[in-house]
């Protein structure tokens, strides 16, 4: 995993609560092996008519959103179920954060071992970031904080352990495999 | 001593690290159920690294969200949806045959619904940590175990190292007073607790659900409650074991047997939360103020009674809250104001890990015995061991002789991965735990509800009270 310290790019607005997992990639598309290519389908049938058009009204076809690497949604992002296979579709696209004032448990875990940062915001901060779509951000994993576009920064809440995984691109798999003499430990006590 | 909820000692008994500001703690897992959708890229990954799998005894392997749930075909090849389905089930096999991986696949006997499978071999016991690369490993919570869905990274860490990296989740009590009135179930609880909370009410919680109405449940209606706790954001429920967790799991494969049961049993009796336990947060509702529950919107907190009707967006004070309202209005095409009763449906689906279970079955055939199902009715066991035992009740001719189809175990119509899904604009009254838009084929619109008004609905062709069909009227 490539390190994260700074995010500077402008925001896409997807205004909508809940935005669950099936939306971000419909369980129809999950009988892949790899995780290879799957922004094409990220937000499939929010995206593209039946037909495979675009439909021309979703945030990601508009030419504006083009390059923008921020997803700012209503509460409660990513609910649903455990796919990993939607912070990978994410991350396929181009997206390095989502903003929300809630973001579920098990993808905000997902997101962070694939380098996508969850950031959770007071309602007000998200609700600026909701009316400014295109808005300039920067982001500072380090210090935590969002630049907002009225100039103001807001802080977000992360653990140590994951900052400390994104910011030197470390990922927890080798943390967990230097436990092992904890684990053979732990394991000779039981039955 | 400090009184313990039922999580804490469970969560204390797995702690191989503990916790600090700056690492999170390294949590035992007992048992790592795993199936073919979220388990190829862990493999991989195992292979990338050099890494083997663990423990073979504490990983157990089943298929159900790609596969047919019809039978083989006179050829003897199985009637998967795509050729993706296929391979994916193919390399399920060849992971597991080369991780040394216990996998009860396509055709064997045991194959089920991973959270269907996973209890009823007896696999998931009181006290343990289980996990799984699917959400609804809530279920198992059922017994007293915390259990909760991971990510395939972690899938791929578990394999490696049997343990995963966890925060300490708060803890949530909802308490439920009464009893259950006739016609009601466990989803008719677990759709009426998921409404008050909300979609993401329990998130950063594990819910343990307490008092009179849960004591009564069975284990399956255990389950069922247990299932749906994500759809509240809350990663797990549990309910403390007693008798009938004990008698359920006793005989089962996995179980133990003889004198370690006796021993296994004495440790589980200690389980439960201690008087004066506290939790984070605690809500209480009365079971016997409850009617049969139907969702009417697209997340599963859009719940209202079955004799009440469509919520107006224009009532709403608060201006998300309305938009909320109103684009799942539009995209479900229902009127406000107008009672979801009479509703028109197209097809049944009465299954999954929510509502696949022998009770659940038995449930349906109350409803379908002697009448006739006017739509489309799937009726899916949730593992060819419930499919056996409902076929020795003779469920499997009540729920054809009604004009139903009685369909080989999976996922099926609950995630619509394997070809059995609604077209655009069906609607249809569904036994599983999503009403996500285009979660059972795009543009499908579901509705959530209990087996028996899922099959209320089979034999009316539209939303019904099922105390009103068992009566006749
Ligand atoms: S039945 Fe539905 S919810 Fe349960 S495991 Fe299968 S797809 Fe997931």
């Amino acid at each position: 995993m490539e390190p994260i310290k700074f995010i500077e790019t402008k925001t896409v607005v997807l205004p909508r609560e809940n935005v669950d997992t099936d939306q971000i990639i419909p369980a129809r598309f999950l009988k892949v092996t790899d995780k290879k290519g799957l922004g094409k389908v990220l937000f499939c049938d929010w995206r593209y008519e039946a037909g495979g058009a675009p439909k021309p009204d979703f945030v990601l076809n508009r030419p504006e959103a083009a390059g923008c690497r921020v997803l700012v949604a209503g509460d409660n992002f990513g609910c649903g179920s455990s796919r990993e296979h939607a912070p990978w579709a994410l991350v396929d696209y181009g997206f390095q954060a989502v903003v929300s004032t809630r973001i579920a448990d098990i993808f905000r875990n997902n997101a962070l071992k694939n380098g996508l940062l969850p950031v959770v915001l007071d309602p007000e901060s998200v609700r600026k970031l909701l009316a400014a779509p295109g808005a300039q951000v920067r982001i500072d994993v380090a210090a935590q904080t969002v630049g907002l576009p009225d100039g103001s920064s807001a802080k977000f809440p992360i653990d140590a352990f994951s900052k400390y995984c994104l910011l030197n691109g470390v990922d927890e798999l080798g943390f967990l495999l230097d436990q092992e003499a904890s684990i053979a430990a732990y394991e000779a006590k039981r039955p | 001593m400090q009184p313990k909820t039922l999580f804490e000692k469970v969560w204390d008994a797995h702690v191989v690290r503990p916790e600090t500001p700056e690492t999170p703690a390294v949590l035992y897992v007992d048992l790592h159920l795993v199936h073919e959708v979220t388990s190829p890229q862990a493999f991989t990954l195992l292979r990338e690294r050099g890494l083997k799998l663990r423990r073979t005894g504490r990983t157990l392997a089943t298929m159900d969200h790609s596969i047919p749930t019809l039978p083989r075909g006179a050829d003897g090849k199985w009637p998967f949806i795509d050729a993706m389905a296929a391979a994916q089930v193919a390399q399920m096999e060849k992971n597991c045959a080369d991780f040394g991986v216990e996998l009860h696949g396509l055709g064997d006997p045991a194959q089920g619904v991973v959270h269907v499978f996973g209890p009823e071999q007896g696999a998931t016991q009181p006290g343990m940590t289980v996990v799984c690369g699917d959400s609804h490993t809530a279920t198992h919570g059922a017994f007293g175990a915390l259990a909760f869905g991971i990510g395939t990274s972690e899938v791929g860490h578990v394999l490696a190292t049997q343990c995963l990296l966890q925060r300490r989740p708060k803890t949530l009590a909802v308490r439920v007073d009464g009893a259950l009135g006739p016609g009601l179930s466990a989803k008719d609880l677990i759709l009426a607790i998921v409404a008050k909370l909300g979609v993401g009410g329990g998130t950063g919680h594990v819910i343990e659900y307490l008092g009179p109405a849960i004591r009564a449940l069975s284990m399956e209606g255990r389950m069922t409650l247990c299932n749906m706790s994500i759809e509240a954001g809350a990663r797990a429920g549990m309910v403390a074991p007693d008798d009938v967790t004990f008698q359920w799991l006793a005989g089962r494969p996995r179980a133990p047997k003889g004198a370690a049961w006796e021993e296994a049993v004495a440790a589980w009796r200690k389980l439960p939360s201690d008087p004066g336990a506290r939790y984070d947060r605690e809500i209480v509702l009365d079971a016997s103020a409850l009617e049969p529950m139907i969702t009417f919107g697209t997340n599963p907190g859009q719940g209202i009674a079955v004799t009440g009707k469509v919520p107006d967006p224009a009532a709403e004070a608060d201006r998300q809250v309305r938009a909320t309202l109103e684009a799942a209005l539009r995209y479900m095409a229902l009127t406000p104001g107008k009672p979801i009763a009479g509703q028109k449906v197209d097809v049944v689906f009465i299954g999954s890990c929510t509502n696949g279970r022998l009770e659940d079955m038995r449930e349906a055939a109350r409803v379908l015995k002697g009448r006739r199902v006017r739509i489309r009715t799937l009726v899916v066991p949730g593992s060819h061991a419930v499919k056996r035992a409902a076929e020795a009740e003779g469920i499997d001719r009540i729920v054809r002789d009604a004009g139903a189809e009685w369909r080989e175990p999976g996922c099926s119509m609950c995630i619509a991965m394997n070809g059995d899904r609604l077209e655009p604009g069906q609607y249809s009254v569904s036994t599983s735990n999503r009403n996500f838009e285009g979660r059972q084929g795009p543009g499908g619109r579901t509705l959530l509800a209990s087996p028996l008004t899922a099959a209320a609905a089979a034999v009316a062709g539209a939303v019904a009270d099922p105390r009103r069909v068992l009566e006749g009227r």
